[in-house]
């Protein structure tokens, strides 16, 4: 059974005469890796919403169609709840952040579970050595860089022991290097903890070939879904202005000329090896 | 247009710039890049007197920041800042436009061309009746990019601009750039986003711990794989492509997909 199951989702937020998502059918298995991309204004961070129920608990609003979470209905159940299921970390991540020390923000979410005292201090242990933040226990959040903080942020998160955990263009604000750690860092916890991540991201170059699937929304609707290596190759992903990987836009331009690889590159180190490969068959 | 001598300016104990030494020319578009902390923010607030060397001096056509007010300074060097938040506070998107120029005591019928020509010139004429604040982040932006291109100045300077910006926007921004170039306006971006420069800017200025580690064309910059690891950059997807074929016989200084493309047919042998 999928851990993610929504049919025909349409949302319209209060107040608004036009539905921020349309029709929306999405099913996503447990411990896929799924990248959310589109537009501004697409309806990604409201479909992000939908999944731990701030959508509709918090937001109100029209919510028509079904959504379930790990067997659980996201209309009737509580956001206390979904919250033990889905983890969602944002794109500011000083917003989330509110205690005086990394250790404390790690243990809030597992405290106020009620858990013993051990349990809690053996799940901020393994959280924190999980993201590698051990080093930063002691010291307040909102001194660190901004790529700490969202390591923070998704201990919070993991300490949780969540199913799930959705990030909302979590690296916009970081400089390169630290958005490569972020991003690096969830594909480990999928591979060690068997998480399943949604995850809003623009930069594809860093994150398709990492990703089980990508899902393209444009106007409220999902357009494309499907493995990055299909997906990003269509004309129409480029045609609604998502930023392709140059290593496509480059196979795109390579078989113009009748070059043929026989599959998409992701990386430039595929278009190495792809290269080889033509030429050996020559 | 822009000199900066010899400057060095410290946050209390925290020393941020250390010794740089920059000229630009009027008309040119450049990229100031490098790691968080590395001074880039700090550098730029020198361009209009928000900051003042504590050693050195910067000078705005021919002017001494010491010798000249931040409002004196504006008017000639805008600068628009990564969170627009810290920007905005008018009721209405027009009235935020409105606010400099009546600040710098335009008469209103300049005021209202002005604000009419640039918020159709930022895609923001229906907009205008709404308040900032109800705007989404990347129109919040462009409200703030508005505010400071109303007043026509000759410097434009634009803080991390594609931070949070889809590929849509990044590339309306571009076509900004190329606009305020043609009317020969002075362009310094700081970025992070090594595409974005690669495909839209000639000179880069690549800043390390509070100095200038490189200055020189973009080429020679973000192929060079030792200034990019200092830096704490990554190197664009088709200069990363051309490394990894440097062994074929690819150039090592590629930067775009259609001289990525000609080098691979040529290794290929293939007619083009």
């Amino acid at each position: 059974m999928p851990i993610i199951e929504m049919s025909k989702v349409t949302y319209t937020y209060p107040g608004s005469s036009k539905p921020a998502i349309r029709s929306i059918d999405l099913s996503i298995e447990a411990g896929e890796y799924v990248v959310i991309t589109g537009p501004s204004g697409c309806g990604k961070t409201t479909l992000c919403r939908c999944l731990n129920g701030l959508i509709p608990h918090f937001y109100r609003g029209a919510l028509e169609g079904d959504i379930y979470v790990a067997g659980f209905s996201v209309k009737k159940t509580p956001t206390s709840t979904l919250a033990q299921m889905v983890g969602m970390v944002f794109q500011d991540p000083e917003s989330q952040l509110f205690l005086l020390t990394v250790e404390r923000e790690v243990a809030f979410g597992p405290e106020n579970l009620g858990l013993p005292r051990e349990e809690v201090r053996a799940r901020v242990e393994e959280a924190m050595n999980l993201v590698g933040i051990a080093h930063l226990r002691d010291r307040s959040p909102h001194e660190l860089s901004g790529g700490e903080q969202q390591k923070v942020a998704i201990a919070a998160c993991i300490s949780m022991k969540p199913k799930i955990l959705v990030l909302d263009e979590p690296t916009a604000n970081l400089d390169p290097e630290s958005a490569l750690h972020v991003l690096n860092l969830l594909l480990d916890l999928k591979v060690k903890l068997g998480v399943t991540i949604v995850l809003v991201e623009h930069r594809l170059e860093a994150v398709a070939s990492v990703a089980d699937r990508v899902v393209i929304m444009d106007r409220g609707k999902i357009v494309l879904d499907g493995h990055p290596r299909d997906v990003l190759r269509k004309p129409l992903v480029e045609a609604i202005g998502i930023g392709v990987p140059k290593v496509v836009k480059l196979y795109n331009e390579l078989k113009k000329h009748g070059v043929n690889f026989g599959f998409t590159p992701l990386t430039p180190d595929e278009v190495r090896r792809a290269i080889l490969e033509v030429m050996r068959g020559d | 247009m822009i000199e900066v001598h010899d400057v060095w300016y410290s946050y209390e104990e925290v020393v941020a710039l250390r010794g740089v030494s920059l000229k630009i020319q009027p008309g040119e578009v450049v990229a100031i890049m490098g790691e968080n902390g590395a001074g880039k923010t700090t550098l730029i607030k020198h361009f209009n007197g928000l900051l003042k060397p504590s050693k050195g001096y910067v000078k705005i056509f021919g002017v001494d920041t010491r010798n000249a007010s931040v409002a004196e300074l504006s008017r000639r060097v805008g600068l628009v800042f990564q969170n627009p938040d810290h920007q905005l506070f008018s009721e209405t998107v027009e009235e935020e436009i409105a606010f400099a120029l009546k600040n710098f005591g335009f008469p209103s019928d300049v005021i209202k061309k002005r604000v009419e020509w640039v918020l159709k010139l930022l895609d923001l004429y229906e907009l205008k009746d709404q308040s900032p604040f109800a705007l989404s982040g990347g129109e919040r932006k462009r409200v703030a990019i508005a505010s400071i291109l109303s007043y026509d100045p000759d410097v434009i300077v634009f803080d991390e601009p594609t931070v949070g910006q889809d590929y849509a926007q990044k590339e309306r921004l571009a076509q900004l750039i190329k606009l305020l170039k043609s009317q020969l306006k002075t362009i310094v971006v700081v970025t992070h986003d090594v595409e974005f420069v690669a495909e839209n800017f000639s000179r880069v200025v690549l800043m390390s711990e509070g100095k200038i580690i490189a200055d020189g064309s973009t080429r020679r910059i973000l192929t060079d794989s030792d200034l990019i690891r200092r830096a704490r950059l990554t190197p664009p997807q088709i200069t990363q492509v051309a490394w990894e074929l440097s062994d074929l016989g690819v150039p090592k200084d590629l930067m775009w997909v259609s001289e990525a493309r000609d080098a691979i047919l040529r290794v290929l042998g293939v007619k083009y």
